[in-house]
């Protein structure tokens, strides 16, 4: 059968994971509030980058993927990266 | 559809890993489709950080966050389907892709209000009101209607494929052997999510 040695996410977990988004979204809603001025965006981000990593991780199941996807999309956001930091590097220096 | 046949002609788990491959390389286009968006974004937002402010206040956070709310459970939901599916029950996978859809309904509904109200105040691409803005608040709002607009053509395409699943499972050619069509517009799905969670604290929530 096809599903032998194919990993099932438990209900629970979705639902662990829901709890845990719920709770980054309104830590994201209130520190707005908090000004935090130049910060505010850099955590913006970084609660938003945990979040998506989160989604990535356990609702796309890349968790019980092979290795070769693993490094797949990790290479592709390390190339995103990469597109923004010389893009802000020739910004800032021309 | 191809899928199906192409499941029928070889092995399943071979498929089954390449076609999730072939779909994870279509997101990697989406993302950069998006990133280029959010990378002008960003070199506008340095540039024009007061104007950006100011526009930004025009958004409702409320929406916005409630919004978020939607697409966080409804992707909750569809990786639900994808476990009941494998776990054969057919009747709960075909209720949470239908629990999914009604949210993506929610999702665009709020859009609608959200798009429609800035109408009201002449607030759209092209309007003179916008055009007269000063020029910060004048990108904010044209990568508003780019982004977003996007984005909403993506929740639009998410609803078919969800559409396409539901009527799938109810025949039951997606079922708990075939099921990569519901994983694929699942991961379709989550993509959608991931994109507004970048989305929604840069336009809604920027101080």
């Amino acid at each position: 059968m096809k599903n032998e040695g194919v990993h099932i996410s438990s209900y629970s977990s979705h639902g662990i994971v829901l709890t845990v988004l719920l709770a980054l979204t309104t830590l994201s809603v209130m520190v707005t509030d908090w000004h935090l001025g130049a910060f505010s965006v850099s955590v913006a981000l970084l609660i938003a980058s945990i979040k998506v990593s989160t989604v990535i991780t356990y609702f796309m199941h890349v968790k019980f993927e092979s290795l070769f996807l693993k490094l797949l999309i990790a290479g592709v956001f390390v190339i995103y990266a990469l597109v923004i930091i010389i893009t802000f590097i020739d910004y800032f220096l021309r | 559809m191809l899928m199906s046949t192409l499941q029928q002609n070889h092995s399943e788990h071979i498929d089954s890993e390449t076609g999730k491959l072939g779909m994870w390389i279509f997101l990697f286009t989406e993302l950069f489709l998006f990133g280029g968006l959010f990378l002008v974004y960003a070199v506008f937002r340095a540039k024009y950080s007061e104007d950006f402010h100011t526009a930004a206040d025009e958004l409702n956070t409320f929406i916005g966050t409630l919004n978020t709310v939607f697409l966080l459970v409804s992707s909750m939901t569809v990786a639900m389907s994808v476990t009941a599916i494998q776990k054969n029950n057919r009747k709960l996978a075909l209720f949470l892709v239908l629990v999914t859809l009604v949210l993506a309904g929610l999702f665009m509904m709020n859009k609608y209000f959200e798009w429609s109200h800035k109408f009201e105040y002449n607030l759209y691409p092209g309007s003179e009101v916008l055009k007269n803005l000063p020029r910060g608040e004048l990108l904010f709002f044209g990568l508003y209607y780019m982004m977003t607009g996007l984005h909403a053509l993506h929740v639009f395409i998410g609803m078919i494929l969800l559409s396409i699943n539901i009527v799938k499972i109810g025949k039951g050619t997606v079922n708990q052997q075939h099921y990569l069509m519901l994983e694929n517009s699942g991961l379709y799905w989550h993509l959608v999510d991931l994109i507004w969670i970048f989305l929604f604290p840069l336009l809604y929530l920027i101080t």
